[in-house]
Order: C-alpha cells, then structure tokens, then sequence
C-alpha cells in the first residue's frame, strides 16, 4: 500500500441539507415548523419585500438618488432564513448584502436607503441596539463576532452572535482566526457564508481548493454544514440548529450557504464582464421566491388574491419608504465631527467651529 | 508609597482596574500564566482567573477584532500585542472598526477597548521588536495615542485609558520598563488624558519628547543647565488628540523648540508639531524649529539601534544651536 498501511486517525464529513426542489417539490419530510401556514408566509413575505426594496434601490441608483447599491437577487433565502432563527437578543454581524436580515430585524426600509445613500444616520437603526452596522471591508466582522460571543458567554447570557459574510471572506485570516478562537472557546456564535459563487469577478473555484467551504469548520473543531442557500426552508431549519445548540453551551457552528448571485455584484459592477448570460438564465430557475411560491401554492397555503395584495403591500411599503428618504433633510456639514469621540477633544472642537462658519479656529 | 518599574506600574493599573469593574477583561498572547512576555500581566489570571485573563491563540489581529466586538457589548477590554512590530496585523480593526464604530454608528455602539503594546527601540531585541510607528497611530481619527514615560504616569494614564469610553492605543516605553523606577501609589487615582505633563521650567528652549526618549531628553536639559540654557521640558504623554495649548504656551515663552522623538523623521509626529508651531506661534519664533530623530531607514538590529536612536549629545547639540542663532 502506498500509505505503507498507516492508520486512520481521523475522518470527517459534511452534511449538505435540502428540503425543497427548484420546482417546489419536496425531497424529504420538512421540518417542523414548516405546517405553520403563517411563518412560511412570512418567509416568502420577507423575500418579496426584499426583491421589491432591491428593485427600487436600483432605480434610485440609475437616477443618482442613492449611492452604491449592492442587491440580494437570487440570495433572499439566505438572509431571511437565517434571521427568522434570531430572537431579539442576538446579536446580528451582517456583511454589506445581508439587507434582508437586517429588514427581517426591524430595521426600517428607509434607514437603508440612508446608509446606502450615504448617511451615517443609517447606521443609527431601529433594530436590535447591539446588532452590528453592514460591514464592508471583508470579513473584519468575525473577529467582532467573536468578542461578542465571548461577553455573551462570560455574563452567562443565553444569547447567540450571528455573523454573516460571503464565499470570499473565507480566504481571509480573519474568519478563520475567529473560527479558530470560537472553537476553543466553544463560543455561542453561528457562521453564516453565503457562497453565492462569485466574489466580484472571482469564481469560487479560484477562491478555494476545498470542495466545500463548510469543511473550513472542521479546521476550527465545530461542525460545517452546507445548506441549499436557494431553500428557505432549508436556512430557517440550519439556522434554527445551528442557533439553538450554540445557545445551548455546544458551541459554535458554521453554516455554508450554496446559492447564486443573480445580479451584478454592485451597481458599480457589470457582471456580463466575467460571467455569461446563459449560466445567470441557468441559474433563474433555481431562484428562491418562485421556488417557495410553487410550494406553497401547491400546498394551497398561497393564492393569487393574495399574491396580488401582496405586490400592492410591498410597492407601497417601498414607496413611502423612499419618500421618507428622500424627504430626510442633509445633516450639517459641521456633525461629522458628532460621536468621533464620547466628548469632543477641543483641538477637534476648533474645526468643527471652523467648518460650521463659526471660524474662530 | 512603594517604588517601583513602569512594568510594575503597568501592572498595579490593570489588577485595579479590574479589582473596581467586573466588566474590565485583559486578553493577548501568553498574558495568564506567563504573565505577559514583560511580566505586564503577572499575577492577574490566579487572581481574576482565566475567563477575564485571557491566553489567546497566536492572532494579533485577532486580539484586536475580539476587543472590538467586547467593546461593543460594554465590556472593557484590554489588549496585549506583545512588540509593537506585531501591531499591524491589528491596523485594519484600528482605522476601519475600533476607531469609527461609535460615529459610523452615530453613538449607538461604542469601543472602550485599551490595546496596549511595548514601544521602541534600545532592549537589543531581535528585528521587528524595536518599533515607534506612533504617528501612524496618531493620523487615525476617533482614536487616542497614549505614552507614558515614568511609573507614575504609566499607573494613572493606563487607568483613564481603560476607563475611557472611546478606544485608546497605549505604548509603553519598552526600553525604560524596569529602568524607570519611581513612586506609585495605589490610589486609584487617573490621570487626564490629552493633557501634557511639564517635567522642568525653563525660559530658553522648549524640549518636546514623549515615553522612552525622555530619559536623554531630560539628561539633556541638565548638561544645558550646567552651560546656563534654562530648557523646558514637556512630556506630551497623549499624542493623539495632543495638548497644543501646552506646547504653544511653552514656545511663545521660549521663543525655540526642539522636538525629539526615536521614530523616523520623515511623516514623523515631530513633524506635526512643527507644522502647529509654524501656524500658530511663528511670530514667537527666535529659531526654526529642530527635530532631533531617528533616521529615514529601518530600525537596525542590536549592534547599530543606539546610533539610529537620539542621544544626550544630539539634544544638546540642536537646543543650543537653537539658542545660539540670530
């Protein structure tokens, strides 16, 4: 034997879990909390505002509205599914495209439209007060993710950080260094990569030799599952575990969440660039919301009245929202310096003065 | 009161801080049992035991991160990085977290967290030990640079540090960390951050420096004593934000200013104060302003560091060109 017959030490596996095929069938028993009409419905609610938010988000960019945008088309399981898992007293670390977590966590439209119009009031939401704003340099989140999993653990808490990030984040020293102290510690905190494919322009097999991103776990000592990222059901049902037993005192876990990103990566990004039109029209038919919709109405939880009073919901909800936006009156020059400090040194003082008008600096 | 070495003064701060808050937490490299490379944290995880004295795995930047998310929750965290050279890991969670995250936020999370870290040159360590990239630090906004340069101070700045609600990078002076002795008493008292410390009065020259360099500095000021030259002499203690009423003050008095610090010269913090002093207290000025520096190159190992670093003479040699022109 080439090995010349050495032992195996060790040995691992990772779990991949579905629940609903593309067309809405299903492919194995759902689980519990599927039979309750009202929180599947809710799901699919959340996933359709989100798609409605993103529509209109676009637009606002294309118009010079709002700033960079970046969308959630063909991922809305991933964010909603995981939140829907949270209570109130987790702690949310979302990556800048996790919008519908954020959404499903009460962070109200319009603040949304603020940050990505370039207001830091946005980042002053009305969500839970100890969930993280949307971070943008990559993965920088986990480290946090970590630290407040520790505070949680060391005031005996039953509480759970959830951190999200992308398929990219995972080749940054970061995560895996959070990963790494949070399986030591068996930390209450839930991973969640959205392996959506493409980090800008870099496919996923550029960014990983490893045939999964969820075997990166077993690296840190905690269970990797990979999830069907296009399956609500499937986020909510690994989400729920993954949450219940970190809350539980057995530590963390790391979800892989396989799905696709339908749109550009930003409105700044043209993903025709590096990606063909026939693998995104592939891809359309794997997409979420149809996916549930054809559950659920083949369930006869889900009618076309309400699918038509549902569209009306969203395009309202979303329309008073952008008015709320737009109507938002600019903060003075001069409060950038606002909250730089607890209390504002004096040196800092005499600028701020300065900008104001006051110049006396 | 007891005399001790700024290490022990690092230490005496910490074991108070956490004596009077539950919510203070020491983290880093070999900080439990081994008590911290310097011995900053000796004796801290048998007394507050393991959960709030913490052994890390070996990831500076993510000592930083984990302080941020701690912070974030309230608690206080106090972050070991055990040379300064090994502090860059941890700059992208300085400038784009720990930093911004109370104002990107608008006051809804804060980041109380203290990271501290040896500073300088002058302990023949191996390379990448011997750092002073303070004014890297100091360029970033929403953060505070503190570094003291006697037990005293290590003692009360390191208590406002942790107790201050926004996050602090406190440098302390590797080169004098056992041969600063001083008296310290275990008060509890903290000194105020942002302010400089005047260690000697003077009318002829105003000396700047801050941690470890104030040992030459102060040296200097006693040989222009003995030629007559009266120099004054300010610790500037926090860099960022820094006492700028202090040093204008001073430099209208004296009318000359040398600025020492071991870092490089080039984009280096005595630049800072040059450029103030030359906005604002030209008309004062009876010389140009001197900067006595390290050089524009890395920090050589043991058998070159002294030559790179300032010494005595260099000092005495700018202030009394500085008193002698026009």
């Amino acid at each position: 034997m080439a090995d010349g017959g050495l032992p195996v030490i060790a040995r691992f596996e990772v779990r991949h879990r579905n629940y609903l095929a593309p067309d809405g069938s299903i492919n194995r028993p759902l689980p519990a909390f599927a039979s309750d009409t009202d929180l599947l419905t809710a799901l699919y609610r959340a996933m359709m505002l989100l798609r409605n938010f993103d529509r209109k988000a676009v637009a606002l960019q294309r118009t010079g509205r709002l700033g960079t945008y970046a969308v959630s088309l063909g991922q809305e399981a991933v964010s909603v599914g995981v939140a829907s898992a949270m209570r109130e007293e987790d702690v949310l670390l979302p990556s800048y495209r996790d919008n519908g977590a954020l959404i499903w966590r009460g962070v109200k439209l319009e603040e949304i439209l603020l940050f990505w119009g370039g207001d830091e009031r946005g980042n002053h939401f009305s969500g839970p007060v100890r969930d993280f704003p949307f971070c943008v340099p990559v993965g920088s989140q986990a480290p946090h993710a970590a630290g407040v999993a520790y505070a949680f653990k060391l005031r005996k808490q039953p509480r759970v950080a959830v951190c999200m990030f992308g398929d990219g984040a995972t080749s940054k020293g970061d995560v895996y260094e959070a990963m790494n102290f949070a399986g030591v510690h068996k930390l209450p905190v839930v991973f969640v990569a959205t392996n959506n494919q493409w980090a800008i322009s870099v496919p996923l097999r550029l960014q990983t030799g490893c045939e999964t991103l969820a075997q990166k776990a077993i690296a840190a000592g905690f269970i990797g599952e990979q999830v069907d990222g296009s399956d609500v059901v499937a986020m909510r049902a690994a989400a729920e575990d993954a949450i219940a037993a970190a809350r539980d005192g057995r530590g963390p876990r790391f979800i892989e969440a396989v799905t696709y990103r339908l749109g550009d990566h930003t409105t700044s990004d043209d993903a025709l660039r590096y990606r063909s039109a026939d693998e995104v029209q592939a891809r359309w038919k794997e997409e979420p919301i149809t996916r549930l919709r054809s559950y659920l109405v083949g369930q006869k939880m889900w009618s076309k009245a309400q699918e038509e009073q549902l569209a009306a919901e969203c395009h309202e909800r979303v329309e008073a929202a952008v008015e709320r936006y737009l109507a938002t009156e600019p903060r003075r020059p001069e409060t950038m310096f606002d909250h730089l400090y607890a209390e504002l040194p004096e040196t800092y003082a005499a600028q701020r003065r300065e900008l104001a008008g006051e110049g006396d600096a | 009161m007891p005399e001790m070495t700024l290490v022990e003064a690092v230490n005496l701060a910490l074991a108070r801080a956490m004596e009077d808050d539950p919510d203070v937490v020491v983290l880093g490299e070999d900080v439990g049992i081994n008590g911290g490379v310097f011995r900053a944290t000796v004796g801290l995880q048998t007394r507050f035991g393991p959960e709030r004295v913490l052994d890390t795995p070996l990831a500076e930047l993510l000592i930083s991160g984990l302080c941020v998310g701690m912070a974030a929750q309230g608690l206080k965290p106090v972050g070991e990085i055990q040379f300064m050279g090994f502090l860059y890991p941890c700059i992208d969670q300085l400038v784009n977290h720990a930093s911004r995250i109370r104002n990107r936020t608008q006051g809804r999370l804060t980041c109380p967290m203290v990271l501290r870290t040896p500073h300088g040159a002058g302990i023949r360590a191996p390379e990448h030990h011997s750092e002073s990239t303070e004014a890297m630090l100091a360029h970033i906004p929403g953060l505070r640079v503190v570094i003291p340069s006697s037990p005293e101070r290590a003692y009360g700045l390191l208590l406002a540090a942790i107790r201050d609600p926004d996050p602090v990078v406190f440098l302390e002076p590797t080169r004098i960390y056992r041969a600063a002795k001083g008296e310290v008493e275990d008060d509890g008292e903290a000194l105020p951050l942002d302010v400089a410390f005047v260690l000697r009065k003077g009318r002829d020259v105003t000396l700047i420096s801050w941690g470890g360099m104030l040992k030459e500095t102060m040296a200097a000021a006693d040989a222009l004593a003995a030629d007559g030259i009266a120099a004054e002499v300010i610790d500037l203690a926090t860099l960022k934000p820094y006492d700028e009423i202090t040093v204008l003050g001073s430099v209208a008095k004296t009318g000359r200013c040398v600025i020492v610090h071991e870092a490089t010269r080039t984009g280096g913090f005595g630049a800072e104060i040059a450029a103030l002093i030359a906005e604002r207290a030209l008309t004062s000025l009876l010389a140009p302003v001197a900067r006595v520096t390290g050089y524009d190159t890395i920090i050589p190992m043991a058998r070159l560091e002294h030559h790179m670093m300032p010494s005595v003479d260099r000092i005495v040699t700018a202030a009394r060109q500085a008193c002698q022109f026009s």
